[in-house]
């Protein structure tokens, strides 16, 4: 335990528990009622009903709340959440960026949110056409021949794009030998994840000291058991993979495939295309790049482009524009190619389709590339106005996101969690932390285009500050952190060890204890 | 550039603070094979209101649930959403926020994963839940592979009733990860076929409730049947409503219940986003995919929520998770938990009956067409009828008539024989006169095919 030093006095107690405008909030089943409705629904006929012997004895045991009520609960709840829309969200490879209002206001047409994924072809044409004008965009942009829009997130599209690449290999008749995927120990947790979902023998490859993959320590792995690479460029450092070029000849001489992890495809859109890197498939998280709203960890979307190589593949369904309008090839006996088959239910994440075709088409061609350079641009300039008081393990300059480790807290006292906790209490949202895991306690800050130069300018300082802080001793600023935040640390250890992950009444807790 | 704060000064201060000249400079570990001369070949920026002019042209192509009498279900869902719901979900603080990772400051999206978590367990019957799926047919396919790892065994015995996209979802990832699946003829009858299947190397059972024709039963003594051979039973709930006045299927006693939660808050949206929903037995807590919120204190002894025993999970685990996924579907499952809210269990309760009554009212009405015959014996709000002509035709020829009548059988199981087979479902969003206006139209329209 670290002491605590009384320097700084205790928030004062109230006798609500409130403090301001920091309103504590009870669970719904400790404050709604099971006789209470914030619906009003019309009168149920007379019916005989044909239920068979599967109706339930009575009703669900869950509180309701009127609407006023509902609505106090919700927006007290929302004023605990740290938001892009209150203030700087660095989070590295989340790409936390404006979420335009516009888009919001295109999905909730009527055309788009009130039609059914089943209803006729004949009467969605125009969902068909924003589908088939999303796909054209998205290929344009990485002059890839072919997309899959079903898959319904990130981890989703890559696990889309290596089903693809195993249905080549087996088309090939390669199945068998084929059984290794090379994965750079920087990468994403989900891509070891996908690999393995799939049967594939995961083998790291190192980094070099540049901070990306060691080229000769890649050649030396190739062989015809290999059978795709998954590497993530940008990297996960924030850096151009520079031998890309090579990596993808090297892999493709060797028979692999090769798959981009697309999440950081916000810092080349626009200026690079991935089809020229020699990439055969790569997700694009259409919450990344695109702009569609985090939502708190979800829905996402994770639109996948394919190479010539493995366009054949491409899953169900598909949009298809022909001489009667547009069509939509749901099963394998429509489709003309080898469909490897389906991902999900109907037609993937329509909703966020229609946000990230609104932020295409406000951006354009130019915006998009001017996204691209002003996101690099932030990251350098926090990079740049940080490295002489932090500790950069790979010289710039960056992509999109600027690494730190923890070098400059050496000796200290103070960890990398220690000083992202000071940063809640100085009004920001941490940034990404201990990942990538090739840098000893890495700090990975991700500012994108939409944050202005005074927002970076008060960020810039205010770190500089902490580090300041760090260095003259004050450890109680980082080691008691946060002290302003709804909640201070929580114990995590207690929650894993004795979970707890409904909410029971008293009584039920007391029998379970039995 | 109405999206980017920088301005050209700006620019060019931060280039020489950073030491280069140009953004170029910036690009240069970019291959030079690979940099672009010029933009690319896509149309320039747009203000909102030439943004707003093209969307609002495909919009109104398409037929709007809300605006003509609508039978469609399998799967997807017509039902009104309270206006305070999306209200909710709008929240800056809930829109424009990420996984919860640093719990002090996202005590909001943790709190309502709780309490969501809570009221999927008790919608479901289920002791745990997990704080979302991508949709209903992914969280099946998660909870076969999670079977196959509780059991060690590889093999899956799937109800031909099941949602033909839900089984394309478990083939996919039966096929891809070396597992099988065996089904039986369908079969209006019994659960016999199911049993009779079951191997020792099958893991798990999956059945649909209602199912896809829209017909329930009691699988109580599936449930005994299937755990005696030591497998597994997993009970997929399309429509979640359904629980409302349904026996529950952890009572039934389910091993994992998965769903779709989108009738509860969300939109149909073309068919996503949507919420999946997974619930299991507390003993297989530890092989469940996806993110688990849990109570805890903070420093000061007051109770909070974090995400845990993330240990599972591929940011930890990597190659040995239990699941690849990352996102949920957060904002959706805030939705379907404000929904629910508001309803209330007397409120959902009440909100099934009409649903139902509506169902029971549109099939006796149907059932007077000469021609026509209903063929689920016992269903919730959507059941099968069988047409003297083909499915496919006859909702197109009601389309015509500004009546979206249903999803012929035929469009998602071609090879199933069914193509005089229309599946049709009835909400709280018909009302008594939709009803009528569907059995004219469906008279009308079958006139026409005779004559």
């Amino acid at each position: 335990m670290n002491e605590m030093t009384p320097m700084k006095q205790d928030r004062k107690q109230t006798f609500t528990g409130h403090q301001a405008l920091i309103l504590e909030e009870k669970l719904i089943f400790e404050i709604g009622s099971a006789d209470k409705s914030g619906v009003d629904l019309e009168p149920v006929p007379a019916v005989n009903t044909r239920l068979g012997d599967c109706m339930a004895p009575s009703k669900p045991n869950l509180p309701g709340l009127s609407e006023p009520e509902a609505l106090r609960h919700f927006v007290r709840l929302s004023q605990k959440n740290h938001s892009i829309d209150a203030g700087l969200y660095p989070l590295g490879s989340c790409t936390m960026k404006h979420n335009p209002r516009l888009n919001e206001k295109m999905a909730r047409l009527p055309g788009f949110s009130d039609i059914h994924p089943l209803q006729p072809v004949s009467t969605v044409q125009g969902a068909l056409e924003l589908m088939d004008e999303l796909a054209h965009w998205l290929k344009t942009l990485t002059n890839m021949p072919a997309v899959a829009l079903s898959p319904k997130a990130g981890a989703h599209g890559e696990l889309c794009g290596m089903m693809a690449i195993r249905a080549a290999i087996e088309a090939r008749g390669e199945l068998e030998t084929r059984r290794r995927v090379l994965v750079p120990e920087s990468a994403h947790g989900t891509n070891p994840a996908t690999a393995a979902l799939l049967g594939f023998k995961v083998d790291e490859i190192p980094a070099n000291a540049d901070g990306r993959v060691d080229l000769a320590a890649f050649k030396d792995k190739l062989g015809d058991d290999v059978a795709a690479i998954m590497l993530t460029n940008p990297n996960t450092c924030g850096l151009f993979e520079r031998d890309i070029i090579e990596i993808a000849d090297a892999l493709h001489e060797a028979g692999g495939y090769f798959y981009c992890d697309g999440a950081n495809f916000n810092a080349i859109v626009g200026r690079v295309r991935p089809g020229d890197l020699g990439i055969d498939a790569m997700h694009i998280n259409l919450h990344k790049t695109f702009s569609t709203p985090h939502g708190g960890g979800g829905p996402g979307s994770g639109p996948t482009v394919l190479s010539d190589r493995l366009e054949a593949f491409a899953p169900l369904p598909y949009v298809v524009a022909g001489e009667n309008g547009f069509d939509l090839i749901e099963l394998e006996a429509q489709s003309a190619n080898q469909p490897f088959g389906r991902m999900v239910a109907f037609h993937g994440q329509m909703g966020m389709f229609v946000r990230a075709l609104s932020y295409m088409k406000s951006h354009g061609s130019d915006g998009l590339r001017q996204v691209a350079e002003d996101a690099v641009l932030n990251a350098n300039y926090v990079l740049a106005s940080l490295q002489d008081v932090m500790t950069a393990p790979f010289a710039g300059p960056c992509m999109h996101e600027a690494l730190f480790d923890d070098g400059f807290l050496k000796g200290t006292g103070i960890d990398t969690l220690d000083f992202a906790k000071a940063m809640i209490d100085e009004g920001y949202h941490p940034m990404t932390m201990y990942f990538p895991l090739v840098v000893h306690g890495a700090m990975l800050i991700e500012p994108t285009e939409t944050e202005s130069r005074d927002t970076l300018d008060l960020f810039i300082a205010t770190l500089r500050d902490l580090v300041r802080s760090a260095n003259a001793g004050e450890t109680e600023r980082f080691t008691n952190a946060p002290e302003l935040a709804p909640r201070r640390r929580l114990d995590e250890t207690r929650a894993a060890r004795q979970p707890i992950l409904r909410w029971q009444a008293a009584e039920e807790t007391a029998q379970a204890a039995e | 550039m109405r999206y980017l704060p920088l301005t050209p000064t700006d620019r060019g201060a931060m280039l020489s603070r950073i030491g280069v000249n140009t953004i170029d400079d910036l690009f240069i570990d970019v291959p030079e094979a690979a940099r672009l001369d010029g933009p690319i070949n896509l149309p320039p920026h747009q203000s909102e209101m030439q943004v707003e002019r093209d969307l609002f042209a495909m919009a109104a192509q398409n037929k709007t649930a809300s605006t003509v009498p609508f039978f469609c279900g399998a799967g997807a869902y017509k039902h009104h959403v309270p206006a305070s719901v999306d209200h909710i979900i709008q929240r800056s603080e809930f829109l424009t926020s990420y996984t919860p990772y640093q719990p002090e400051i996202t005590q909001g999206t943790l709190q309502y994963l709780f309490e969501f978590q809570t009221q999927v367990c008790e919608l479901t019957g289920m002791p745990v839940a997990n704080a979302s799926m991508y949709d209903g047919s992914t969280a099946t396919g998660e909870a076969v592979l999670m079977a196959h790892r509780i059991t060690r065994k590889k093999r899956a015995v799937i109800s031909a009733r099941l949602h033909p996209h839900y089984r394309g979802v478990i083939d996919n990832l039966s096929d891809m990860g070396g597992f099988d699946v065996a089904s039986p003829a369908d079969s209006f009858n019994g659960v016999e076929d199911l049993i009779a299947l079951i191997d020792e190397d099958t893991s798990s059972v999956v059945v649909q409730y209602p199912d896809f024709f829209g017909n329930i039963m009691d699988y109580s003594t599936l449930a005994r049947e299937v755990q005696s051979r030591g497998c597994l039973l997993i009970v997929v709930v399309p429509e979640i409503i359904s629980l409302g006045l349904l026996k529950r299927p952890g009572d039934m006693g389910a091993d994992i219940v998965t769903g779709e939660g989108q009738s509860l808050g969300n939109g149909l949206n073309f068919g996503g986003p949507y919420v999946g929903l997974f619930a299991a037995k507390e003993k297989y807590l530890r092989q469940m995919p996806g993110r688990l919120c849990g109570e805890t204190v903070d420093a000061d002894g007051k109770r909070g929520f974090v995400l845990t025993l993330s240990t599972r999970e591929q940011h930890i685990r990597r190659d040995k998770a239990t699941s690849n996924i990352c996102t949920n579907s957060g904002l959706c499952s805030l939705a379907f938990t404000a929904h629910m809210t508001l309803l209330g269990g007397q409120g959902l309760r009440h909100l099934a009956e009409l649903n139902h009554a509506r169902a029971v009212h549109l099939a006796d009405k149907l059932a007077n067409i000469d021609g026509v015959e209903v063929v689920t014996p016992a269903f919730f709000n959507e059941f099968a009828i069988r047409l003297p002509a083909p499915a496919g035709q006859i909702v197109e020829a009601l389309a015509e008539k500004s009546v979206l009548g249903g999803v012929p059988v035929s469009r998602l199981m071609p090879d199933s024989d069914m193509d005089d087979v229309l599946l049709v479902a009835a909400t709280e969003a018909n009302t008594e006169a939709d009803l009528e206006i569907y059995e004219t139209a469906l008279r009308d329209v079958l006139k026409g095919v005779s004559a």
